[in-house]
Order: structure tokens, then sequence, then C-alpha cells
């Protein structure tokens, strides 16, 4: 994979920010988008444009065909068994909470324990803490090792028969750990419980499969794999969605509607109320296809290598302190000296170097850390060396430019 | 070594003072308002405390977590409304909203001092927020105590 080839595809990338060419690094925020997921959404709306499952005419038809298609590149991208398993949804967000709020409020009730991690995001903590509130179940933490790493002992010991539902994030987005959710879901299962995973840090950089981790559900969001934002998905295992409530009723989901009652469509469609996401999907199954022909495992390894150069460069300035494990997904998230976050970020912003910086949607975790807010670069298949050097310029600039002020 | 004009306005030296040697940081003693207020986008904290006696700001003082610009700005805050009545502590708080968007402002009444060094804020929308934290909770404690 040539990243400076890939770099071309991107035509965002190709422009000044404060008067220097653009370095993006907050792809864990959101990706930035290829040409063919543009062009498959000016394709969309320029000439198929159509509601679906219920136009004769041909419009309708292309949209439809166009939407479903999408579900099935979803469902070969993560390997499920049929597209029965896969709901469209806004994004990773939406999926959980239908998982929490549907499957959780029915299977949890009072002495029974959901068990998270202090590292989720808050997505993934939130749903969860609603679900215990109303069901009077208790939501238990895994403990993590020094490094920000789960063990499986500790997982072993947290997991009790009580448990009903375990729920982990594949990838942090603060961290960059790497959680061995094969392994966690074993466990859950021995136990009687189901496995959750919020895959929006991990879809987009790795090859998942759903069948090899053998989880319950798993929720990812298509804006941070190059696609378009306010679409994602909730894989989850056909038994489990037959026997689940939709949360949202309308249109769309329903099979026969009576003036007293009504009864719903199939899977996976009664849980798609409403006029479903039409443009997102389609531009979501550009996506896959644009990522699938670059190669999952070419984009794990070049990310792999930006990290690593990263952290090295890193280590080089003095002052800055490196959160999380040393083997990890493709962020670094820091601290620089004495300089706040915010400051950090405002300074890299105007050498045209975009980072995030604060919570990250994961207090829990900086809590744990024992910082307010920390800063972060995320790196993606467009991303290079050089932008890695200019970053590290940057915050080298940033540190004299505050030593020089602090005095 | 400059990054530029740009940044110079915002980091004003008189800025970065307040931010290394915050005036008025600490707990007040006894009775007092007590505001804690978050940034929740960014995670910024700050609890401020007020003594109101005869209708005035008899003292105040801040602790918090947080960048340059919003510690900065709780310490100017609090040195600015040190004795002023109630009422020209909230008129104080809406001149500084109008800084904060680039609106033009009557600022015969009051001195501003350091205040005016926050001017530069304006011109990075994503940092108006970490000023104006301080600010929004002086003005929630002295409207809900006028309330009771």
């Amino acid at each position: 994979m040539n990243a400076k080839e890939v770099r071309e595809m991107f035509p965002i990338l190709n422009q000044e920010v404060n008067g220097h060419p653009l370095v993006y690094l907050d792809s864990a925020a959101t990706s930035q988008k290829p040409t063919p997921v543009i062009k498959a959404l000016d394709d969309y709306y320029r000439r198929y444009n159509s509601n679906v499952h219920r136009g004769v005419h041909t419009l309708g038809t292309l949209a439809t065909d166009g939407y479903e298609g999408a579900r099935e590149k979803v469902r070969s991208f993560i390997n499920a068994r049929s597209t029965e398993e896969i709901v469209f949804t806004r994004g990773t967000t939406t999926a959980i909470n239908l998982v929490a709020t549907s499957y959780g409020r029915e299977n949890v009730g009072p002495g029974d324990e959901i068990v998270i991690t202090p590292m989720e995001h808050h997505s993934n903590i939130i749903p969860w803490q609603q679900v215990a509130k109303v069901t009077g179940a208790t939501l238990k933490y895994l403990p993590l090792q020094q490094d920000g790493t789960i063990s499986l002992p500790d997982v072993e010991e947290t997991i009790t028969d009580k448990t009903k539902i375990v729920s982990v994030m594949q990838v942090s987005n603060a961290l960059g750990t790497i959680n061995p959710i094969k392994e966690i879901a074993a466990i859950a299962h021995k136990n009687g419980a189901i496995m959750v995973v919020d895959g929006a840090q991990s879809t987009p950089h790795m090859k998942v499969d759903v069948q090899e981790l053998d989880c319950d559900f798993f929720a990812f969001s298509g804006h941070k794999m190059c696609g378009p934002t306010g679409i994602g998905a909730l894989y989850g295992k056909k038994k489990l969605l037959e026997n689940m409530e939709p949360i949202e009723f309308g249109g769309e989901m329903i099979d026969f509607v009576g003036l007293q009652e009504s009864t719903w469509k199939e899977l996976p469609w009664k849980f798609e109320g409403g006029t479903p996401i039409i443009a997102g999907a389609i531009g979501l199954g550009a996506a896959i296809d644009f990522l699938n022909d670059i190669g999952l495992e070419n984009i794990e390894a070049h990310e792999h290598k930006i990290v690593q150069y990263a952290m090295e460069r890193l280590s080089e300035v003095d002052g800055i302190e490196i959160y999380g494990p040393k083997d990890r997904a493709g962020l670094v998230t820091f601290n620089c000296d004495d300089v706040h976050p915010h400051d950090v970020a405002t300074v890299l912003d105007a050498e045209g170097i975009a980072v995030r910086a604060g919570h990250h949607c994961a207090q829990p975790l900086m809590k744990w850390l024992d910082v307010s807010a920390t800063a972060r670069a995320s790196f993606y298949l467009y991303n290079t060396e050089e932008d890695v050097d200019a970053f590290v310029k940057a915050l080298i600039k940033t540190k004299e430019y505050f030593g020089n002020v602090f005095g | 070594m400059s990054l530029g004009n740009q940044l110079d306005t915002l980091y004003r030296q008189v800025i970065m003072d307040h931010y290394k040697n915050p005036r008025n940081r600490g707990e007040l003693e006894g009775d007092s308002l007590n505001i804690n207020m978050n940034n929740p986008t960014c995670g910024d904290r700050i609890q401020l405390q007020m003594k109101v006696e005869d209708g005035k700001i008899a003292d105040a003082k801040f602790v918090g977590e947080g960048c340059s610009i919003s510690l900065s700005s709780a310490s100017m805050m609090t040195q600015a409304i040190k004795g002023l009545t109630v009422d020209d502590a909230l008129k104080l708080s809406e001149i500084f909203s109008a800084i904060m968007l680039g609106k033009d402002y009557d600022e015969d009444k009051f001195d501003l001092g350091d205040i005016e060094a926050l001017q530069g804020v304006a011109k990075f929308p994503a940092r108006i927020k970490c000023a104006t934290l301080a600010w929004k909770a002086m003005e929630k404690g002295l409207n809900e105590q006028e309330e009771e």
C-alpha cells in the first residue's frame, strides 16, 4: 500500500490550513472520505434518489437494490452469516442503545450484573447505566492493568453466573488498547452471559470476523471507516434478534397494522422504522468496496508502522507522557509538559495539524489516568511518516512557545 | 520564536501571567455562594465561590482544572467582580459575552483592565467556551441567589 497514492483519493487532504499543508491526525473522531464514496452519494442523489421497499417504479427499485446491496457488503465485510443479522443504524451509539433498550431491559433483572470496562467510550457506558437503573441490576467494571490493558484472569474473576451482559470495546479510542474480545466472549458464554462489542475503532482498521469472535452483538459506525456520517450497523445473532422487540415504531417496519395492534416485518427490517438512511448505506457500501480494494491487512500493517514511528519520534521529545500500552492500534494519546491539551491543540492547529484534545468521551478513563484531559493524534491509511514528522516538529515548537511565554 | 501574530493575540503575556499566577485561587471560609460548572465538551471544571454582602460581591475565589484560557479568564473575572454590585457584575458578564462574540461594547462604565487581553479569543471560536466558563458560573450563582 502506498499512502501517498492513497492520499490522492482524499480531496480534502489537498489543502492548506492556517497557511500550512493540512496534516489530519483526528481519524479516530471521524475519517476523511475518498472520492469513490463522495461520488456514490452524488450518483445516488443525481440519478436514483427514491424511497425503498415500496415504489413499484424504476427508481424505487434502483434505490432498494442500492440499499440492500450495501447490507450484503456489510455482511460480507464482518462475515455475518446472513443479511438478516445486519441492522442499519445511525451509528455505534444507536446500535448499542438498541441492544441495551430492547435486549437489556427484557433480559436483565434485579441482582443481575452487567460487566463493562473503565476504558469504554460514553456510548458503551451510559446505555448500561440506564439499563441497570431501570432493572435493578449492578453495573460492574473489569479492572485495568497499569498499561491500560485487560487481563484474562481478571475477566474470569469479574464475570459470574449473575452476569447477563458483557460489553467491551474492541479497540480503545483513547489508549489504543486492542482487547481480547474472542477470549472475553468465551468467558461470558461460559457464565451464560451475552457478549456485546463496540467495534467503532476496530472495524475501520483491522479485519473483523464476528463468527470468529463469536460475539452476540457487534456495533460500528460508517463515518470512521471512510463512509458518510449518520450510518452504522448493528450485527446480532439471528436467534437473539428474532426474540427482540423493536424500539422504534412506524413506517417501514410493519407487517400488518390494525386499529389496536400491529405486527412487525421480518429481520432485519423490524428494527428499521421510518425511511431508512438510504444514501448513507450506499455511501457505506462504497467505503467498504474502497477498503477491500486496498485490503484491511495492508491498512493495519501501514498504521502499525506509522504509530510505531510516532511513538519512537515522540520518545525523543522531553516531557511527553504517552498513555496506553506499547502494542497498540493507530493512535497516540499524550500530554506535553505542563501545557494543557487545549493549548497544545490550538498551537498545532496554527501549524495546520488537526489533533483532538479533551476527554475523548471517556471521562471514567480520564479519572483512571488521573488527568482532566489529554491530546490525541490518530492515524489512518492516508497518513505518512512526513505527517508524523510535521506533528513532532510542531509539538517541539509548542513546547518552546509555552516555555517562552511561561518565561 | 513566534508562531505567527494570530497565536500571539490569543496567548497574550498578561493571560499567561494569570495562568501561571492565578489570582483568587482557593476556597472561601464560611458561608458563600458555591457554583460548580463543567465544560462537558472538553472536561474543564470550575468551582467558584462568592460572598455577597449588602448587594455587593465582597469576595470571590475559584479552584478548577482547565487550559490557560479558562483558568486565566477565571482569575481575571474574580479580580474584576470583587467590590461590584450584583447588577454590575452581571452587566460586566454581558460585556464579556459581547467581547467573545467580537461585538462592539460600551466600556465606559467599567475598567476592563486585564480582561481586554482576552479579546483575541474571539478569533478562535473553538476556545470561546473555555473563556466563558467562569463567567457562566458567576452568572448562574448570582441569578440563583437573586431568585431566592
